[in-house]
């Protein structure tokens, strides 16, 4: 069973209708049991930082996630989910749950000045990424496959090698991350059409190493 | 780089869309999931049903076709009509929608947005907003008025002084209707479309107008629009999504061609 997390921040029905229509049998649940007992974990997430850290040391699911983190069970975080899986984030600065060394940033304001306005924040729409090394996650997407972003703050890893994909806009920005069975997109895959479901496939079927 | 975005619009009225698409037979009736689907194959970024349905006690049709479109099709979408509140809000968002758009309410009670934001995040509210045009004063500097009930009513605010205080409120996003050019398919507005989105910091969707691939590339481009609405255009069968797509990729508009 893979068990999407259950907290406010997140739009899970779109995450669970996505592996449904692909035939993974999935749960939605904030109980630390079941997300301890779940096949692999999704944490998916909109909203602030400072709110949703809250919301996980509430109902426990901080720690059940860095238990699950340790025993090796795929992880997969999805937009807020990809960014408060580092140490720390900007928004709200607000202590995180530190899986991946390194912390969360603003777009910078001068985007939008330097470029009179022609780069807003957030950064709302559809992007590409350029793979920076293989993950068997990523497999079979390509330069042209695009992705639905919705977001102003992004993860910024310690480490080179956690940068798995970056994204352009204005600067370059790790758009997807990974430390061994834990990966994670600051876009949307439930929301991008074909692209985003091939992703969440390969997800469903991955063993959580080679990574 | 961020891709400019092609948003079919579906006005649905008791759970039908009041347009079929002509060149598909099995969605000619105007079932909105069905045409979602053609859609959402045919190249749409994101889609945006309009709820024209008179009576709100109706509502409930609308947000079961809220649940089947999320079904189908996984890419962003948004409900707007007759959003009045928080519980309108949460009804379609929990049904499935990205985001909900709010128009008439929020004139009359701005604050719709910001409670809206603060529960949901901005990026879930939509400020649509209808305007037309009027001489330039002192109560409407931008020479652009906001209007409600499909024009009929003039609300004696200025376009983009709106524009600017729904971002301020927390809206992720503005819909600018142009009244004058809805449904003309002459041309989207091209003044105040560019005035808008160069003075706010959040994306605007340019709607009313699109009779043509020249048309959505102007509004794209000069028009300084993050995303084009496109309506009678690809109902009446003109173009596909594809081919405006194609048209626009070829004139250098970057716009997302493998879907």
């Amino acid at each position: 069973m893979i068990a999407i997390i259950d907290y406010r921040a997140g739009n899970l029905k779109s995450v669970e209708r996505a592996l449904k229509k692909q035939g993974f049998p999935c749960c939605v649940t904030k109980e630390k049991r079941e997300l301890l007992g779940a096949e692999r974990i999704i944490f998916p997430g909109v909203g602030a930082a400072g709110t949703a850290m809250k919301d996980l040391a509430e109902t426990g699911v901080d720690e059940a996630l860095r238990q699950a983190f340790r025993s090796g069970t795929p992880i997969l975080g999805i937009c807020l989910g990809a960014q408060v899986i580092l140490d720390w984030s900007d928004e709200n600065s607000t202590p995180c749950l530190g899986l991946i060394p390194g912390k969360v940033v603003r777009f910078p304001d001068s985007l939008s000045s330097l470029t009179d306005g022609a780069l807003k924040i957030p950064h709302m729409g559809w992007n590409g990424l350029t793979l920076r090394r293989n993950h068997p996650v990523m497999e079979g997407i390509t330069t042209d496959d695009e992705f639905f972003f919705v977001h102003s703050y992004f993860p910024l890893p310690a480490e080179r090698e956690r940068v798995i994909a970056v994204t352009d806009y204005g600067i370059t920005f790790p758009s997807v991350i990974g430390l061994r069975n834990l990966i994670a997109m600051q876009f949307h895959p439930e929301k991008s059409g074909r692209a985003g479901l091939r992703i969440l496939k390969n997800f469903c079927t991955w063993d959580g190493r080679h990574a | 780089m961020l891709s400019k975005r092609i948003i079919p619009c579906l006005d649905v009225r008791d759970g039908k869309t009041t347009k079929g698409i002509k060149f598909k037979e099995n969605v000619d009736i105007g079932d909105p999931v069905e045409m979602a689907r053609f859609y959402y194959e045919d190249g749409a970024d994101e889609i945006v049903f309009y709820d024209i349905t008179a009576s709100s006690d109706r509502r409930d049709i609308m947000i079961d076709v809220v649940r089947r479109v999320a079904e189908e099709i996984f890419i962003p979408f948004s409900v707007g009509g007759g959003i009045r509140d928080l519980d309108d809000m949460r009804a379609v968002l929990l049904a499935g929608a990205e985001k909900v758009s709010v128009n008439s309410a929020a004139v009359l009670d701005p604050s719709v947005i910001a409670e809206g934001a603060r529960a949901f995040g901005s990026q879930c509210i939509v400020l649509g907003m209808d305007v037309k045009k009027v001489e330039v004063s002192s109560r409407i500097p931008s020479g652009y008025e906001v209007v409600i009930d499909g024009g009929r009513t003039f609300t004696g605010m200025d376009a983009l002084e709106w524009a600017r205080k729904g971002e301020e409120l927390g809206a992720g996003e503005i819909c600018l209707n142009s009244i004058d050019a809805d449904g003309t398919q002459e041309g989207y507005e091209m003044t105040i479309t560019p005035l808008i989105s160069g003075s706010v910091g959040i994306p605007v969707i340019a709607s009313g107008g699109a009779g043509s691939i020249d048309h959505i590339y102007d509004v794209l481009t000069a028009g300084r629009a993050d995303a084009a609405l496109v309506a009678s255009i690809v109902h009446y069968e003109t173009y596909h999504i594809r081919e405006i797509k194609e048209e626009l990729s070829r004139r250098g508009v970057k716009v997302r061609m493998k879907w």
